[in-house]
């Protein structure tokens, strides 16, 4: 499992507009970086995230070798009800991380 | 010859042959003061600052049982929180039992051998470096307050000499830059003073955490002079010597650098 | 949304197959090219399609100096009042000097409260960054920025 950093507000008012921040631990190697032995180091990216809130998607983005080593994005969402933001990390082979916070909504 | 290496040399070529002094006390400035506005805020957020991954996984390990004792750092040490509070700060150190300072990293290695009964860890290993990342953490914004007694002076002169000694194909010496020309630009950025208040650092060039010994390292290939290998007391003398000149700043660990 | 094809990719492939068999000796270059501002003219059009492209509503922030190209701060911000009749559907933010001209897609919906978010991202060189928006409607909004990159001065040798 990768190291994740997930920053949402323990509690919000209902229609509040929140802002939530992520941040992973992953190489995001690009594929065009030259390894010592004079070959390309193979492509290794997280290539997709998703975010729901008590199971809804409210924030998706497709990401690119361009996508700085240890993604860190930050997004905004309202805060509807008390429940739970599910946030999915997936790579370019298919293996998803998937963590969880819990919200309190007044 | 590289072009940072032409401009580096250009530069030294037009500075007077006699050394200027030890910046002075009250000019001293962190290195944090030379990257951008952008750079510093990443270092400033603990949400954003990408060494606190390494934090977290440093604090996991310290909590983690290991060797043949079965014994966590938590196990002795309690909570670092409270028991690491300024340790970080007051590194290098002397260690009775090797006669000579030891860094952080080999202060970890020595704990872990000789009191959980485990192996040490490789240095720039990424668990190394999260224990050196999480102990250092805890000593943010305390000033740096390495000892400079009777029996540390010899190893922090000879880290001196290192500091000041011209080296490699380009004949430079740390100084040079550090101290004479802190604050003039080289290949578009601004050189700093080379405080070693922030370690260990997430250095943008490198996508990842490092130690000081790393950073020490690039430089001297920079300087295309020959690096000290990982844990050669030469290193430890200028980390020494680098703590030493940084006395009095506030710990910026874990640092985001360019 | 438009299907993504890879048509920057294997556009290049094909361009350097063709160059090693007409080059005779010439060794095949490991490194791709850069992306051209064609390529990020595919790569918008792969993304939104032929539909015409105005400049505002989107407010594209990176730092105009950037330390190192490694990990630049980038924050895109589109004005919508993000309610179901009138949101924005994705921002997508483009480059024409990496070797590959797409950064990020997002998709939004009226959920988000707001039409922004950021990211760091890698830029290979001194270059133009292109934020595109795509809204309810079927519009397309942009924004972009000119950013120049400075090398670090010190490169250590890479990691055996």
């Amino acid at each position: 499992m990768a190291r994740a950093l997930i920053h949402v507000p323990a509690t919000a008012k209902k229609g509040d507009v929140i802002e939530i921040k992520t941040l992973i631990s992953h190489v995001m190697e690009t594929g065009y970086r030259i390894g010592v032995t004079g070959q390309p180091i193979p492509r290794d990216i997280i290539d997709d995230f998703v975010c729901t809130y008590n199971g809804e998607e409210v924030f998706h983005a497709k990401l690119y070798p361009a996508i700085a080593a240890n993604p860190f994005i930050t997004f905004f969402t309202v805060a509807t009800e008390s429940g739970t933001l599910a946030f999915s990390w997936t790579d370019q082979h298919g293996a998803t991380q998937v963590q969880t916070a819990a919200i309190t909504v007044e | 010859m590289s072009r940072a290496a032409f401009v580096i040399s250009s530069v030294i070529a037009a500075t007077v042959v006699a050394r200027a002094a030890d910046i002075p006390l009250d000019q001293r400035r962190s290195d944090s003061d030379f990257i951008s506005a952008d750079t510093r805020a990443i270092q400033n957020d603990d949400t954003a600052n990408p060494a606190m991954l390494a934090v977290l996984d440093g604090e996991t390990l310290w909590n983690t049982k290991a060797g043949a004792t079965n014994k966590s750092c938590a196990d002795c040490h309690g909570d670092a929180e409270k028991s690491m509070k300024g340790v970080a700060a007051r590194y290098p150190a002397f260690a009775a039992e090797l006669g000579r300072p030891v860094d952080l990293e080999q202060q970890i290695n020595l704990s872990r051998v000789a009191d959980q009964k485990a192996e040490a860890l490789p240095f720039e290993s990424k668990e190394l470096l999260a224990l050196t990342a999480y102990i250092a953490r805890q000593s943010r914004g305390m000033p740096v307050a390495v000892k400079d007694d009777a029996q540390a002076k010899p190893f922090i002169a000879a880290g001196r000499a290192i500091f000041e000694q011209r080296q490699g194909q380009l004949d430079l010496s740390c100084a040079q830059c550090h101290d004479d020309n802190w604050g003039k630009k080289l290949a578009g950025n601004p050189v700093p003073q080379a405080m070693a208040n922030g370690y260990p650092i997430y250095r943008l060039e490198w996508q990842e955490v490092g130690s000081l010994q790393r950073r020490l390292r690039n430089c001297m290939s920079g300087m295309r002079a020959e690096p000290y290998d990982f844990g050669a007391p030469e290193l430890v003398d200028l980390e020494y010597f680098l703590m030493w000149r940084a006395r009095g700043l506030a710990m910026e660990s874990p640092a985001v650098r360019p | 949304m438009k299907p993504e094809i890879d048509r920057d990719r294997s556009r290049r492939e094909i361009l350097q197959a063709a160059a090693a068999l007409a080059g005779g000796g010439a060794l095949l270059s490991v490194r791709p090219a850069a992306a051209t501002p064609e390529m990020m003219k595919d790569a918008v059009r792969a993304v939104i399609g032929e539909a015409p492209v105005k400049k505002g509503k989107v407010k594209l922030d990176l730092p105009p100096l950037v330390e190192n190209g490694n990990s630049v701060p980038c924050t895109v911000s589109v004005e919508s009042p993000m309610t179901a009749a009138d949101y924005v559907k994705a921002i997508h933010i483009f480059n024409e000097k990496n070797p590959q001209p797409n950064v990020i897609s997002v998709r939004l919906n009226p959920r988000a409260g707001r039409a922004s978010f950021s990211t760091r991202i890698r830029l290979a060189d001194s270059q133009t960054v292109t934020a595109i928006a795509e809204l309810s409607d079927g519009s397309f909004w942009s924004d972009d920025i000119d950013v120049i990159v400075t090398l670090a001065a010190c490169i250590e040798e890479p990691k055996p």
